[in-house]
């Protein structure tokens, strides 16, 4: 009972990481129709943001995760505005190599500059475990979780409540009705994509914090398992992304738990090949209504 | 109407290409304030994709296009809707997932005055009834023809000055079809400037003040909605004869 309330605590730890990234991925596929392989480079880049800040302008925790998300978000702006944008009516195979693309340059860019090497991410938080029964819970997991839910709920409240949600919500569905009622289409793509980039600058910020190292192709495994959480959740559900997010992470924990941590990575691309035979649309997933 | 009337919308020789397909063929008509004008012709005649033209998502080939004596024919969608002319689109294009009061608060977009917006939702509400009762319902669950008064509504909801409707009888049960066409003249009496796409033929042209015959891109025939109601070659092409 101890080992899996453990594993429990684990698993939404790092279920959190996977839940922000499938938010991001989910938004932007929503609205763009694009899977965009860049996010998990984006959450790279987020990790390095962090590590560069505290360790040279001596941020805190706060003022990294911060900045980090508005680096990040900027970040997805500027890689749609230039890599994406001018694809927008091409077939939906060239936005997707793209993608790719810009994953290799953000990958291979910050092999470049920042080289290769994995690097310890600063403790800038000094973990402490505290005991509850047997089961340990750090400080630094309490973060990950409070500020992962804070994220989403804030997240949720932007899509569901604002004006600016509705106008992304209403081109996710219809890009020439959103026209149709005075919604600049291109504004409504930047602002999604800077929301779900600054997610996934949060994620890397906390990843670091929690694993210690990063390195430039840290991206690369979580952004398919965010993309697999999203399916898993069901696309087009913002909270069907989320419990992805965090089933994803249980499932990876509980595998290494069970003592099979070389076969974590198989376990979740298995869970993708399931849902898609068995329930395509996901756990949320919304079935489409058409009426004539 | 008085021949004195200001021109709102002229379309000079305008023309539309789908790529290589010349769509819309050096097409001039116009609307004046406080009609309603309607363009008819069979599927493929080119009417819809005039709409789309006026409203900013194509831009002509060539031709002119001008509201309130301004080109608005290289202006984007968003813009059009700002300088005042608001379209429902054919099939209604209704944002499915998300609540009838989202739809109207959608149509209102680019309005800032919340009281404004608030008194026309209400407005919207005496007008379509039904609205009020779906208010938090899923657009989608609409019927059809509760779902083309919403996108009517949510045009509205913009305030326009002239509105475009593309084909709103398309696909509705018959009992919707002619209370469509009342609200249409109920609008266009309270002062609304119309220009009204329809394959009913025959109902459009009874509520407009004057018509324009499109065919393959091209306008054969114009006149008041009563001259081409009686006139025996368009009975017989478009009114079942």
């Amino acid at each position: 009972m101890q080992t899996f309330l453990q594993q429990l605590i684990n698993g939404l730890s790092l279920g959190s990481i996977y839940a922000l990234l499938a938010l991001g991925y989910m938004i932007v596929y929503g609205i763009s129709k694009l899977l965009n392989f860049a996010h998990g480079d984006v959450y790279m880049l987020g990790a390095y943001w962090g590590y560069y800040t505290i360790n040279y302008l001596h941020f805190g925790f706060f003022t990294a995760l911060i900045t980090a998300m508005i680096a990040c978000g900027l970040a997805g702006v500027i890689i749609e505005a230039v890599a994406y944008r001018p694809l927008r009516n091409a077939p939906r195979v060239a936005a997707l190599i793209t993608a790719i693309g810009v994953s290799f340059f953000l990958e291979n860019g910050m092999s470049y500059l920042c080289s290769s090497d994995t690097r310890n991410f600063p403790q800038v938080i000094k973990r402490k475990a505290f005991d509850l029964g047997g089961v340990t819970i750090s400080n630094i997991q309490l973060i990950i979780l409070v500020t992962t839910i804070i994220l989403m709920f804030g997240l949720m409240w932007i899509i569901n409540y604002t004006k600016v949600g509705r106008a992304m919500r209403s081109v996710s569905t219809d890009y020439d009705a959103a026209s149709l009622m005075g919604i600049n289409i291109n504004h409504a793509v930047s602002i999604t994509f800077a929301l779900g980039s600054a997610l996934a600058g949060a994620a890397g910020v906390l990843i670091g914090l929690y694993y210690n190292s990063i390195d430039p192709l840290m991206g690369m495994t979580p952004g398919i398992k965010a993309f697999v959480a999203a399916v898993l959740g069901g696309i087009g559900s913002i909270p069907g992304a989320a419990v992805g997010g965090f089933l994803i992470g249980l499932l990876e924990t509980g595998v290494t738990a069970l003592g099979f941590s070389a076969f974590r990575d198989a376990a979740v691309y298995l869970v993708l090949i399931v849902i898609l035979l068995v329930l395509p649309g996901g756990l949320f997933g919304k079935k489409q209504v058409e009426k004539v | 109407m008085p021949e004195t009337a200001e021109t709102m919308l002229k379309v000079d020789h305008l023309s539309v290409n789908y790529g290589a397909i010349k769509a819309v063929r050096d097409v001039s008509f116009d609307l004046k304030k406080g009609e309603i004008v309607t363009l008819i012709g069979a599927n493929g005649a080119g009417k819809s994709t005039i709409l789309k033209t006026v409203s900013g998502l194509l831009h002509p080939a060539s031709g002119d296009i001008l509201f309130e004596g301004r080109s608005i024919a290289k202006m984007s969608a968003p813009k059009i809707v700002a300088e005042g002319i608001s379209q429902v689109p054919e099939g209604r294009r209704i944002f499915a997932g998300m609540t009838v009061k989202e739809n109207l608060q959608l149509g209102a977009y680019l309005r800032k005055d919340k009281d404004g917006i608030e008194k026309d939702m209400e407005a919207m509400f005496k007008r379509f009834p039904i609205l009020k009762e779906r208010l938090k319902q899923d657009a989608a669950t609409l019927s059809g023809g509760e779902q083309q008064m919403l996108a009517m509504a949510r045009a509205l909801m913009a305030r326009p000055k002239v509105l475009l409707l593309d084909e709103p009888s398309m696909g509705l049960a018959p009992i919707y079809i002619q209370e469509i066409f009342d609200i249409v003249k109920s609008i266009n009496k309270e002062g609304m400037t119309v220009l009204l796409i329809e394959q009913n033929a025959r109902q459009a042209l009874s509520i407009a003040d004057r018509g324009y015959v499109l065919a393959s891109g091209e306008v054969k025939m114009s006149g008041t909605g009563h001259d081409l109601l009686n006139d025996p070659a368009v009975q017989k092409a478009y009114l079942g004869g």
